[in-house]
């Protein structure tokens, strides 16, 4: 980015050149954050409700353009013109303010997420520890509005969500260390760097413990996100709608953006972190297709871990709060002790690595991905055969053999 | 560099975050916009620190007290059984006292940048080439190694009071007499 600035400004100096540099990186910014995540926020709304729909047996939102493509959009545009109502006993400068710190923590990650080798708004040193800094940033923004409501669902929610994210950010941050230790760097661009194309060249790969420390890093993340099955801070059926209860139109939508966002930024660092980022073959020396290639490889990685969320949310019950707390902290934390640890030794006993081990944990989860892969297909098999939407009235009595 | 620069603009403006925010800590008579008017000094000294090209202690400073310190401080608060009464005001010592106890710390803190010796980079250094975050990693663990692993043993211990403390007394399960 820096590099791209230097050759626009020629050679400004002084005072025009820092503002250049500073009219610059706000410019990009904002491409990035009008341009792609929000759009993308909203894309993923529509994503999970047909996806969901798919493995529910429902037909999902399919009337606002193509396959109810556009239904984000006039969604938006709803809750746009929604009235902002703010309750006469909440705390009306915090509950208004509220909304925009969540949303400050969530696109601030944007600023070291890259996408490409050169597409990345900032590639800070410290890249991965800028991420967790600023995303807690969010757990401010949740607990300030569950107060400032004046509402016991949501403050009860708000206190859920702090307890959780305060919680699940030991595991998150400890089991991003298996990663940085291989690298030996925090920048985003260092860590991809170290990593390969191929997918046994990945962190996730090097030995049994970055796997489990990918593991880790996914479910915590997932937890930190507030995701079902961990998302107790607005469980519906208990809370209403936790800390978001009084809101409504922008500003509810705001702190839906950023969860659904969230997902994004989730995929992204799993990517980065392990899955080998937008790492591929040199097939080519052009700049700007090679570019485009990374960015095919980041976004296809990034957006197979949000579908893999969506799934997860279609599928997995929300966990009980002891059963979250007993989790976290007398198995997660544990096992990402484990993981630093095994992989801190595995790197002084083999500094090199093993090529075997990494050929064997990535046959091994290969395998484990097949007999999924098969086992999915086999009720997907037999689930159409129930489905009744497909069924004509005739052919009721061959569903009860 | 020569004439004005930005950097001063974002100093002044971190600066005045950072006191800014100090301000409202103090003079704020409800508690919770108290704790939030503590993050923005926290974030205006994360930026202070990053103009010193302290980027690691910057992320950390985020990280630790907005992140931790200040969610379980309002935590705290929110579990108070006062948590219905919204207007929860801080206790006041007086004006004297409070204006005594303020400038024995400011002469404190001048004396303290006295005496204390201010290390500059040398000058060949460039920029980029200062990464804190190696530095700091060597330090604790070689010349500070001793202080940092004592600070471990003091963590520890805190743990093991909190739980200690924490603990619910569990009833010994009585043992029937027919066993």
């Amino acid at each position: 980015m820096q590099a791209f600035l230097d050759t626009l400004l020629g050679d400004a100096a002084g005072l025009e050149r820092q503002l250049g540099y500073l009219a610059g990186m706000v410019v990009f910014g904002a491409v990035v954050v009008f341009g792609f995540v929000l759009p993308f926020a909203g894309i993923v709304t529509w994503a999970e409700r047909r996806i969901w729909a798919r493995i529910q047996s429902r037909v999902g939102p399919n009337r606002v353009g193509p396959f109810g493509f556009l239904q984000w959009l006039a969604d938006g545009v709803k809750n746009i013109l929604k009235e902002d109502i703010i309750p006469t006993v909440a705390d009306r400068p915090l509950f208004r303010f509220a909304p925009y710190v969540v949303m400050v923590g969530f696109v601030g990650a944007f600023v070291c997420v890259p996408f490409s080798g050169d597409l990345i708004i900032a590639d800070l040193n410290i890249g991965i520890l800028y991420i967790t800094a600023v995303t807690s940033l969010v757990v401010v923004g949740i607990l300030m509005a569950g107060w400032s409501s004046n509402n016991r669902w949501s403050l009860l929610g708000g206190i859920r969500a702090a307890t959780q994210i305060i919680s699940y950010e030991i595991p998150a941050s400890l089991a991003i260390f298996p990663a940085v230790l291989l690298s030996g760097t925090l920048s985003m661009q260092g860590i991809i760097g170290e990593q390969g194309a191929a997918p046994w060249q990945w962190h996730m790969f090097h030995s049994p413990f970055t796997l489990l420390g990918f593991g880790l890093f996914f479910t915590a993340a997932l937890a930190e996100g507030n995701r079902t099955p961990f998302d107790l801070a607005e469980a519906e059926s208990e809370l209403v709608a936790g800390f978001a209860t009084e809101y409504s139109g922008m500003r509810s939508t705001l702190f839906f953006m950023a969860e659904w966002g969230n997902l994004y930024v989730i995929g992204a660092l799993v990517t980065t972190l392990y899955l080998g980022g937008w790492q591929v073959p040199q097939f080519t020396y052009n700049p700007v297709l090679m570019n485009l290639a990374q960015v095919g490889v980041f976004m296809g990685k990034s957006l197979a871990c949000v579908f893999f969320m969506i799934w997860l949310r279609a599928t997995l019950p929300r966990v009980r709060v002891d059963q979250l707390m007993a989790m976290c902290w007398k198995y997660m934390v544990p096992l990402a002790m484990l993981s630093v640890l095994g992989t801190a030794t595995m790197m002084v006993a083999l500094p090199n690595g093993s090529h075997t081990l990494r050929m064997a944990t990535f046959a091994v989860v290969v395998g484990v991905v097949i007999r999924f892969a098969f086992k999915v297909r086999f009720h997907l098999k037999r689930a159409r055969k129930l489905d009744y939407t497909s069924l004509s009235p005739g052919a009721s009595q061959g569903l009860s053999s | 560099m020569q004439g004005p620069d930005l950097s001063v603009a974002a100093f002044l403006l971190l600066s005045a975050l950072t006191l800014g925010g100090g301000g409202g800590v103090i003079f704020s008579g409800n508690i919770v916009y108290s704790a939030l008017s503590l993050m923005v000094s926290f974030l205006g000294v994360a930026g202070l620190y990053v103009m010193l090209e302290a980027d690691f202690v910057a992320g950390v400073q985020v990280l630790v007290y907005v992140g931790g310190v200040l969610v379980l401080t309002l935590f705290a608060v929110m579990l108070t059984h006062r948590i219905e009464d919204i207007k929860v005001s801080n206790r006041d010592v007086g004006k004297l006292p409070g204006l005594a106890a303020a400038l024995a710390m400011f002469a404190g803190l001048i004396a303290a940048l006295e005496v204390a010796p201010w290390k500059l980079p040398a000058e060949g250094v460039a920029h980029e080439a200062f990464a804190s975050t190696q530095s700091i990693g060597n330090a604790l663990l070689g010349r500070y190694v001793l202080p940092f692993e004592v600070a471990s043993i003091v963590l520890l211990s805190v743990l093991v009071g909190a739980v200690v403390l924490s603990r619910k007394e569990v009833a010994e399960p009585r043992v029937s007499d027919d066993a």
